[in-house]
């Protein structure tokens, strides 16, 4: 009997690998003309009517706000998250998550400020040009990543809402929604997520407010369709999926604070000085190595930040 | 002739499937799917599995006296030494991926993380037992001490179910779930669970190897 082989794959049916390993990002490339052309006319894409996480954002100016450490794959920042509300194991918020509906979206200002009201997300974010920013991203459980995010600073958000002297802190909170949040069904955390900022800290140059990442909108599992990125602060400072900002004279909530006051500070800077009383913070292991580093404080923006802190005491007290 | 036992058969495939999970994770190694974290997926796994075979082992006491089916006992010992095997992998993943043999670092972790205290303490006290499975070790002990020794079982169920309880972040739904089976497999030691003792056949007694007569 005779087999016949298998006629050879001509070289140019062959797809490179390395463009085959990036396919994602081959097909984004493909139809991105298409889609900046159309979504050029609105702000930035995000004003379009149907925003769909892992769509290219485009016009996002690069800033200095920059590291050149290896970024982390998108893969591992996409599927690796803390996202209570969608479950508590780290691939749960990547497996849930779709299903959150982040347009229509309105986030409420309230409290100590001239302008509070309820704002659609495109009016929110319409005066605000994106930019791109590489942070590091230090989790309280002593992992960390570095993440390009696209957004704008809290501060300059801050400002439009004119906050009264009597405002000394920001307040967010996440959207509380249990039917679209199957992490809400059950108690674990006293729902909905509340996080708060000092006002020195909100309006803190480093502060961001995201809408992207990777040059694309935020995917849900990682706080669509906004949310905050505190780099010098451990990673649950950081909330997502924001519906409401509110200023306060007093320090707000904060729920892993509420949760556990002597596991997690308002405050939660990085900072390998002070451990969590149940592990040690002095070293982390950066996703995708294996063997651990050092922490550095202020997860390494203790330059920018530090000033902050005169005369507090970070260790024992303001943790 | 006798017909082989059913023990006797299902001890080799109980065998092959206690190095499953072993495999399964050497496999992902080998593939490079051991996820985001590969070293977490690694602690988590071998933890895990530990925490399994150490449950399956506590609960093939109370499953002979339930059905009278004596001869279950027999798989005790491979159940419990499949319990080192993967406490031993925890062991090493911690020794190696948290420390990098660093001495200094792993002791002052056993001082001051109490989950870490707990966890290093059950896997020491596990060592015992292991060294002291064998035939040979049983009659060196004599049944007596040897039980006495082996009921430190209970301590390490115990701070094995602390070290998870302490070291989860906040969502304590699994270590409670098998804190519970852990308080169930000793409650049904309690003497109310018990059947009537009855005389074991001579026949049956004969084919028992040594350890196997050993025990409660």
């Amino acid at each position: 009997m005779l087999i016949r082989r298998p006629q050879e794959i001509p070289s140019s049916e062959i797809t490179e690998r390395s463009v085959c390993l990036r396919r994602r990002e081959f097909l984004s490339r493909s139809i991105d003309a298409g889609l900046t052309a159309a979504a050029l006319g609105a702000f930035g894409g995000l004003a379009a009517p149907s925003v769909l996480a892992g769509e290219k954002l485009p016009g996002v100016a690069k800033s200095a706000y920059v590291t050149d450490e290896e970024l982390t794959p998108y893969e591992s920042a996409t599927t690796y998250n803390n996202f209570y509300e969608f479950g508590t194991a780290k691939e749960d918020p990547s497996l849930y998550a779709k299903e959150l509906k982040t347009r229509p979206w309105s986030v409420t200002v309230e409290g100590e400020c001239a302008r509070p009201g309820t704002y659609a997300l495109e009016d929110f974010l319409k005066p605000h040009a994106l930019e791109e920013r590489v942070y590091r991203l230090r989790c309280v459980e002593a992992w960390s990543m570095v993440i390009p995010w696209v957004g704008f600073p809290l501060g300059d958000a801050i400002k439009r809402f004119e906050p009264t002297g009597n405002a000394k802190y920001v307040e967010f909170t996440t959207l509380l929604d249990p039917e679209q949040m199957p992490g809400q069904r059950r108690p674990v955390l006293d729902w909905p997520y509340v996080e708060g900022l000092r006002m020195d800290e909100a309006m803190h140059p480093l502060t961001l407010l995201a809408v992207g990442m990777y040059g694309e909108v935020l995917p849900n599992q990682n706080g669509a369709p906004l949310r905050l990125v505190v780099p010098w602060k451990y990673g649950f400072k950081s909330i997502k999926s924001i519906v409401k900002l509110r200023f306060t004279e007093e320090q707000p909530g904060s729920t892993w604070n509420r949760t556990a006051p002597d596991e997690y500070g308002f405050y939660s800077n990085v900072n390998p000085e002070r451990d969590h009383p149940r592990w040690s913070q002095a070293r982390e292991r950066r996703i995708g190595e294996f063997l651990k580093r050092p922490t550095l404080p202020f997860n390494g923006y203790a330059d920018q930040v530090a000033s902050l802190y005169t005369g507090m005491d970070l260790v024992n007290k303001y943790f | 002739m006798r017909t082989a036992d059913p023990i006797t058969v299902f001890k080799p495939l109980l065998f092959a499937a206690g190095l499953l999970p072993a495999a399964w994770l050497a496999y992902r190694a080998l593939i490079g799917r051991l996820g985001v974290n590969p070293v977490e997926t690694i602690e988590h796994h071998t933890g895990d599995w530990a925490l399994y075979f150490l449950l399956i082992t506590l609960a093939i006491t109370p499953l002979r006296r339930l059905t009278g089916y004596g001869a279950i006992v027999r798989l005790r010992r491979m159940l419990g030494l499949f319990c080192f095997f993967y406490a031993t992998l925890h062991f090493s993943a911690w020794l190696v991926f948290d420390h990098f043999f660093d001495v200094m670092e792993m002791a002052k972790d056993i001082r001051k993380r109490p989950y870490v205290t707990v966890g290093f303490s059950a896997f020491v006290l596990l060592i015992p037992l292991a060294l002291t499975s064998t035939n040979g070790m049983v009659k060196r002990l004599g049944g007596g001490r040897w039980k006495r020794l082996h009921s430190l079982v209970y301590v390490v169920g115990t701070l094995v179910i602390l070290h998870y309880l302490w070291l989860v972040k906040k969502d304590t739904y699994y270590p409670i779930l098998y804190g519970v089976i852990l308080v169930a497999l000793l409650a049904l030691r309690a003497p109310l669970f018990q059947r009537p003792r009855r005389k074991p056949a001579p026949t049956a007694a004969a084919t028992l190897p040594a350890a196997a007569t050993i025990g409660d």
